[in-house]
C-alpha cells in the first residue's frame, strides 16, 4: 500500500491504530481506582507523546541513518515554536500558517547550522551543534529579548497578548489556536462505566500529522537516498575515496531532521500558545538523544516508543508523592507502611530522574538495540515457545 | 522497491481507517455539561500544588510544598488550625471548603516555563484541579498564569517578584500575594538614604533576564529619586557561577555601593566573590563601601553564610515578626517540620487560605465568583498585617520588610534581622504606573 512493502505497511497500520485509539489504550484503569494514577490518556500528555514522537523520528533520520550525533536539535524545535507563536501574534490563531512557517524557518536555520557543522564529523560535529544550540538558547533567553528589540520575550516565554495585531482574526473564531474554528483544546469526554476517555481535537491533529511524517520517514529509510545515508554511517571515508561527495547527502538529512524538529516545535506551540527558551537548552537536545537510543537507534518505530517512555516517566512518575504512596500501602501495619514509603520515596516524585536513569542503564546494558530489540526478543521467545521452530528472528537493523 | 498490489479488501480497509480519521473531529463540537472547568461534584475538591522540586530553586519549592500541605490540614480541621484562628475573615470552619474535603496533587515545575505548564495542565486535565498554587520564578508564574486563564481555573502565584506578573502580563484568573520589584525599591530607598546618605554612586550587577531588568529598573528609579547616581549597570548571564570578572571593574569605577540584582545561587556566588575581593573593607569617595541585595530569602542567606553579615535587602515576610498571624503560622509549621518557614512558604500558605476563604464567601468554586470575592478584599491575620488585594491588577498590598544579614546569629535560622517594617502606604503605586502599564486583566474565564 502507498508504495510500501508488506512489512512496512503493517507497521504503518499498527502505528495508525495505536495513535487513533490512544485515548482508550492509555486509560486502562477506571477513574477513581487506585491505579488511575498510571493513566496517561489526558490530552496534554497524549499530545506530548506524538509531538516528541515526531521530534524523535526526525532526529533518527539524521542519527539513525548517518550516525551523525547532533547535540543541538532542540534549537530547531525552539525556533519552530517561536515562528509559530509569531504567526499567532501577527496573522491569526489558525494553526495552519503557524505550522507551515515553523517548518520553513526551522529548515532554513538547520541549513545554516548544518552547512557549518557538517564540515566536521564525529565528536567535533556534536560539539559544534551543541555550541550552536547553546548560542541560540542564550540569544533567546536574554539577547533577543531586550526591551528595544523583543523577539523572544526571554525567560517568560513568548505568548499572545490581547493587543497583538492578529490581522486575520475573525470575531467568531476561538481565542485559542484552532483549525478552521475547531479549537485545539476542545475535548469530547466519553464516559463508559467507570472509565472516562478524552478525545481531544489537538491530539488528533498531531496524530494525523505524525502518521504522515512517519510514512515519510519509512519512504526515506527505504529509498536510495536512505541507502546512501547508511553508507555514510558505515564508512564515510571509503565513500569519499570513491570520488563521491557525501556532504550534500548529510546536509539534506540534517535539514530534513531539522524540519521535523521545527514541525514538532510548531505543533507544541499550536497545542499551547507559548514558546519558552528552555525548549532550546542542551538538556532538551540531550532528551531527544535519550529517546532515540532508548527506543532503538535506526529502527523506524523505536524513537516513537522512546519518546513515549520518557514523557510517561516525566509526567506520571513525577506526580506520585508520599501521600499517594501512603494510600497504596495503607493495608500494611504502620511500621511496614512507613518502611515501604521510605524505600520507594527516592524513586518517585522529584526522584523520577533517578528511576529513568536506572532504566536507561538497564536498557543500554542489556538491550543495546533499545526497546525495539526487547520487543523482538520477547516476540521470538513467545514464537519459539509456540512452535519450537527456529525463526530468522531479527529484522534487519537499519545500519 | 515499492509494491503496489491494490486489492478490493485493502482499498476497503484503507477507506475505513481514513473515514474514521476524518469523522473524528466532528465529535469534538459537543460540550460537557458542567458550568465551569473541573466543577467539584463529589465530596472532595482537588487543589494543584505546582512547585519546583528539581533544579536551582528546588529547596524553595520543597518549603512551599510543606506549607501547602499544612494549609490543607488546617482547612480540613486537622492540626491546631494555624492562621484560621487569627484570620480576620471567619468564613472558614475547618470542615474543608464548602463542606468538601480538600485533597491535593503535586507537580514539578523544574523552574522551566514548559515543564511548569505541562505539570499544571496534567493537574487540570487529569486530576481535575480547580486551583493551581505555587512556583518560585516569575517566568514560570507568568507562563502558568496564562495557562490558567485559558483553561478557566484560578492561579494563586507563589514566589514571583518581577513587576510583569501583575503588570503587563496580569490576568483576571491570576492573583499575586508576594511583593514585587517596585515595592522593594520603594521600601529600600529611605533606609538606604538613612544608612548611607544621599550622595552615593551605585553600580548594578543584574541577572540578564526579565526579573533582573524589572528589579534593576525599579531600584535605579527609586535610588535616583533620592539623589544617588547610577555609575553603571552590567548584565550578567544567568548561567554564570563565577562573577570575579564582573566584580573587578567595580573597584575602579568610582562607585561606592554595589547593588546585586541576583537571586538564588547567582546571588550567593556574586556576593561571595564581592566579599573575596574585599569590597566591604574598601573606602571609596571617602565613604565605606556597601553592598545591597534588593531581594532576600532565608535560603539564600543560609547559602551565603558569613558573607551576608551587614548586607541590606528586602523581604515579603519573616518568621521573626511578632504579630498574631505570624506566631500562629510559625508555631504550627515549626511543630510539624521542626524548622521555621521561609517567606515563599508563607506566601503559598496564605494563598491557599485566601483561595479557600474566597470560595467560601462566594459560595461557589466558579472562578468568576472567586475573582469577585478576592478583588479589593481587605484582610489581616495571615502574618503581613492589614493587607489589600487590589482589584485593578490582582496585586496584594501590605507592609514590606527591610532586612540586614545578622552580625551575630544565635542559631542556624537567625541569619537575618529586621531593620524596618515599611508601611503599606509607602509602597503603593498607581496600576497605570509606567513600570506596570501595557497589559490588561481581561475577563475572568470560567472555562467550560
Amino acid at each position: 500500500m502507498l508504495g510500501l512493502n508488506k512489512k512496512d505497511t503493517s507497521l504503518l497500520l499498527i502505528v495508525a491504530v495505536l495513535t487513533l485509539l490512544a485515548p482508550f489504550i492509555l486509560n486502562p484503569f477506571p477513574e477513581g481506582s487506585a491505579m488511575a494514577q498510571f493513566n496517561a490518556g489526558y490530552p496534554d500528555l497524549m499530545q506530548r507523546f506524538v509531538i516528541f514522537g515526531i521530534f524523535a523520528i526526525g532526529f533518527n533520520i539524521l542519527f539513525g541513518l548517518t550516525g551523525y550525533l547532533s547535540f543541538g536539535h532542540a534549537a530547531f524545535l525552539g525556533v519552530g515554536s517561536y515562528a509559530a507563536v509569531w504567526m499567532f501574534k501577527l496573522i491569526s490563531y489558525n494553526v495552519i500558517p503557524a505550522i507551515l512557517l515553523s517548518v520553513v524557518v526551522a529548515g532554513l536555520f538547520s541549513l545554516l547550522i548544518g552547512f557549518i557543522s557538517l564540515r566536521r564529523s564525529g565528536i567535533y560535529f556534536s560539539i559544534l551543534t551543541l555550541a550552536f544550540a547553546q548560542m541560540s538558547f542564550a540569544l533567546a533567553y536574554s539577547v533577543l529579548s531586550n526591551p528595544k528589540f523583543n523577539l523572544t520575550n526571554g525567560e517568560t516565554g513568548l505568548q499572545v497578548y490581547a493587543d497583538d495585531p492578529q490581522w486575520f482574526h475573525r470575531a467568531n473564531a476561538p481565542d485559542l489556536p484552532h483549525l478552521f474554528g475547531v479549537s485545539m483544546r476542545s475535548t469530547y469526554t466519553m464516559d463508559v462505566g467507570g472509565w472516562s476517555f478524552d478525545f481531544n481535537a489537538g491530539y488528533y491533529l498531531c496524530a494525523v500529522i505524525m502518521m504522515v511524517v512517519f510514512y515519510l520517514a519509512i519512504r526515506i529509510f527505504r529509498s536510495p537516498f536512505g541507502m546512501m545515508l547508511r553508507a555514510v554511517k558505515s564508512n564515510q571515508q571509503r565513500m569519499n575515496y570513491t570520488g563521491l561527495n557525501s556532504r550534500p547527502y548529510t546536509l539534506a538529512a540534517f535539514v530534513i531532521s531539522g524540519m521535523y524538529a521545527g514541525l514538532a516545535g510548531g505543533l507544541m506551540a499550536a497545542m499551547d500558545p507559548l514558546a519558552g527558551a528552555e525548549r532550546m537548552q542542551w538538556t532538551a537536545s540531550g532528551e531527544v538523544v535519550l529517546m532515540t537510543i532508548l527506543g532503538g537507534t535506526g529502527t523506524l518505530i523505536g524513537p516513537v516508543l522512546g519518546a513515549g517512555f520518557i514523557k510517561y516517566f516525566e509526567n506520571i512518575f513525577s506526580k506520585i508523592n508520599d501521600n499517594v504512596l501512603h494510600s497504596w500501602f495503607a493495608f500494611l501495619p504502620d511500621g511496614m507502611e512507613d518502611f515501604m514509603v521510605f524505600i520507594i520515596h527516592p524513586f518517585i516524585g522529584k526522584g523520577w530522574h533517578l528511576t529513568l536513569g536506572l532504566l536507561f542503564m538497564l536498557v543500554v546494558i542489556f538491550l543495546p538495540g533499545g526497546l525495539v530489540e526487547g520487543g523482538q526478543k520477547l516476540l521470538n521467545w513467545v514464537r519459539g515457545k509456540r512452535k519450537d521452530k527456529k525463526t530468522s528472528g531479527k529484522t534487519e537493523p537499519a545500519e | 522497491m515499492s509494491k503496489n498490489d491494490v486489492t478490493r479488501r485493502r482499498v476497503l480497509k484503507t477507506g475505513a481507517v481514513a473515514g474514521a480519521g476524518l469523522a473524528m473531529p466532528t465529535v469534538f463540537t459537543a460540550q460537557s455539561a458542567s458550568a465551569f472547568t473541573n466543577e467539584p461534584t463529589g465530596s472532595n475538591v482537588i487543589l494543584g500544588f505546582n512547585v519546583p522540586q528539581t533544579g536551582p530553586y528546588a529547596e524553595e519549592g520543597n518549603d512551599e510544598l510543606l506549607a501547602q500541605q499544612l494549609a490543607v490540614e488546617h482547612l480540613n480541621g486537622e492540626g491546631d488550625g494555624g492562621c484560621l484562628n487569627t484570620f480576620t475573615s471567619k468564613a472558614l470552619k475547618g470542615n474543608g471548603i464548602l463542606g468538601k474535603k480538600v485533597e491535593f496533587v503535586t507537580g514539578d515545575t523544574q523552574t522551566k516555563s514548559d515543564a511548569a505548564r505541562a505539570s499544571a495542565k496534567s493537574m487540570i486535565e487529569k486530576d481535575g484541579a480547580v486551583m493551581i498554587n505555587g512556583g518560585s520564578s516569575s517566568g514560570v508564574a507568568v507562563a502558568v498564569q496564562g495557562l490558567c486563564q485559558e483553561a478557566g481555573v484560578i492561579f494563586m502565584a507563589g514566589l514571583t517578584h518581577a513587576n510583569d506578573t501583575t503588570g503587563k502580563d496580569k490576568k483576571a484568573n491570576g492573583f499575586r500575594h508576594f511583593f514585587n520589584a517596585y515595592m522593594s525599591g520603594a521600601a529600600l530607598a529611605p533606609v538606604l538614604a538613612a544608612e548611607m546618605g544621599k550622595e552615593r554612586r551605585a553600580y548594578h550587577l543584574t541577572a540578564d533576564y526579565n526579573w533582573g531588568w524589572t528589579q534593576e529598573e525599579s531600584i535605579v528609579a527609586s535610588t535616583e529619586a533620592l539623589g544617588w547616581e547610577t555609575v553603571n549597570t552590567v548584565k550578567t548571564p544567568l548561567a554564570s557561577t563565577d562573577f570575579s570578572s564582573y566584580i573587578a571593574p567595580v573597584l575602579n569605577s568610582g562607585a561606592d555601593v554595589l547593588v546585586l540584582n541576583h537571586y538564588g545561587g547567582n546571588m550567593v556566588n556574586s556576593l561571595t566573590n564581592a566579599i573575596q575581593f574585599g569590597l566591604l573593607d574598601k573606602v571609596a569617595n571617602g565613604k565605606d563601601f556597601k553592598i545591597v541585595v534588593p531581594l532576600y530569602s532565608e535560603l539564600m542567606a543560609a547559602g551565603a553564610g558569613e558573607n551576608i553579615k551587614g548586607v541590606l535587602g528586602s523581604m515579603n515576610w519573616n518568621w521573626q515578626l511578632q504579630d498574631e498571624g505570624t506566631k500562629a503560622f510559625v508555631k504550627s509549621f515549626g511543630e510539624k517540620y521542626e524548622k521555621p518557614p521561609s517567606n515563599s512558604a508563607q506566601t503559598c500558605y496564605a494563598q491557599v487560605l485566601l483561595y479557600a476563604d474566597a470560595v467560601e464567601r462566594a459560595g461557589t468554586f466558579n472562578p468568576c465568583g472567586v475573582v469577585e470575592a478576592l478583588e479589593d478584599f481587605e484582610f489581616d491575620g495571615l502574618g503581613n498585617g492589614p493587607t489589600w488585594y487590589r482589584g485593578a491588577d490582582h496585586q496584594c498590598f501590605k507592609d514590606v520588610l527591610v532586612v540586614r544579614g545578622n552580625e551575630n546569629p544565635t542559631n542556624a535560622y537567625d541569619t537575618l534581622e529586621i531593620v524596618e517594617i515599611t508601611p503599606r502606604a509607602q509602597v503603593e503605586y498607581d496600576p497605570e504606573h509606567p513600570m506596570f502599564a501595557g497589559g490588561s486583566l481581561g475577563e475572568c474565564n470560567p472555562g467550560s
